[in-house]
């Protein structure tokens, strides 16, 4: 009788923490879908380009503009951006408030890089006369890149926030969970820098 | 019975110190990156170096290899798998990319289709094209 009674607390107990757990994979859960209708705005960008990739009004193509070197660095500096942020969840993983933010605080100036370079990369190009009105070509590679861009310089001044509070509040279960919703982005920017460089500037050379 | 529910508690207590997301190890990392920087690596030097004979054999692998090098950053970095949040996630991921195929592959192939049906523009049409 007294076994019986202790199985139901047992199950009692697991039933009620499950349920107070559910919040927290709901919020990783619907972030997850944000980056997925994030990644659609993306598909469509891109196949705008895809259609458009090749239609220079007699102007300069990929080939005369892109300046491969410039492109290797910006894609060297998102990937090691990504694995710092890996070492800064690692560090907030063990409650480590001083290397979260050094981490936290290396990935944000290779951001930082990151967009420089593209700024004076469009610089340059508006400067030559290949600005977005040039061409159609042109129109959709600086609204693909430049969005790609601008959800770094997003994602950049998130993670400045996210620095100032874990600075003042620690590594509580929330500041975590901000904290991996930031590295999904993170991450997922990466990602779809892959597909930039891959599709844009690599093939945008070859032809 | 007993120990039935004892496993329960047991997986309900790594749940917990997942915290709902999953995470990577130090090794996890550090492999996902140094696979992200030979993939990253090879398609450049192709292109660069200009190594294999055709342009659009060029294209192909550079494609093929940025294909892969997404799967190693979904892997490594964003911790895909297909228990993540009781496979919610690899759901939404794969309509996602359902989603995106039909836009492309679409996209691409009506309007190349487009393309191939307009008339050729006359000679002084061309020149005017500003």
């Amino acid at each position: 009788m007294a076994h019986a009674q202790t199985l139901t607390e047992a199950d009692e107990i697991r039933f009620h923490t499950t349920e107070e757990h559910h919040p927290e994979n709901g919020t990783l859960l619907g972030f997850w879908i944000y980056l997925m209708s994030d990644c659609l705005i993306f598909a469509v960008l891109f196949a705008c380009y895809a259609v458009l990739g090749r239609n220079y009004a007699a102007g300069p193509s990929g080939a005369d503009l892109f300046d491969l070197p410039i492109v290797a660095v910006n894609t060297a500096l998102l990937l090691f951006s990504s694995i710092t942020y890996g070492f800064a969840m690692i560090s907030a993983q063990a409650k480590k408030v001083k290397p979260t933010l050094a981490w936290l605080a290396v990935t944000g100036l290779l951001g930082l890089g990151f967009l420089s370079l593209e700024l004076y990369e469009f610089n340059h190009l508006i400067h030559e006369g290949a600005g977005p009105q040039r061409s159609a070509f042109l129109s959709s590679f600086f609204v693909l890149v430049g969005t790609h861009g601008l959800h770094v310089t997003f994602g950049t001044i998130w993670l400045v926030t996210l620095m100032v509070q874990v600075a003042k509040r620690g590594l509580g279960v929330e500041m975590k969970r901000r904290l991996m919703c930031l590295s999904m982005f993170w991450h997922f920017l990466d990602v779809i820098w892959i597909g930039v460089f891959s599709f844009v500037y690599l093939l945008g050379v070859l032809k | 019975m007993s120990a039935a529910s004892h496993d329960a508690h047991h997986a309900h207590d790594d749940h917990e110190h997942g915290e709902g997301g999953a995470h990577g190890t130090l090794k996890d990392y550090v492999i996902g990156f140094v696979l992200a920087v030979i993939l990253t690596a090879i398609p450049f030097w192709l292109v660069m170096a200009d190594v294999l004979p055709s342009h659009q054999m060029t294209a192909v692998a550079v494609m093929g290899l940025a294909a892969i090098q997404v799967i190693v950053h979904m892997i490594y970095f964003l911790h895909m798998n297909s228990r993540s949040e009781g496979g919610w996630t690899m759901l939404a991921l794969v309509f996602t990319l359902i989603i995106v195929v039909i836009t492309l592959a679409g996209s691409m192939w009506v309007m190349h289709n487009l393309d191939t049906h307009m008339m050729a523009p006359a000679p002084h049409e061309m020149r005017e094209v500003p």
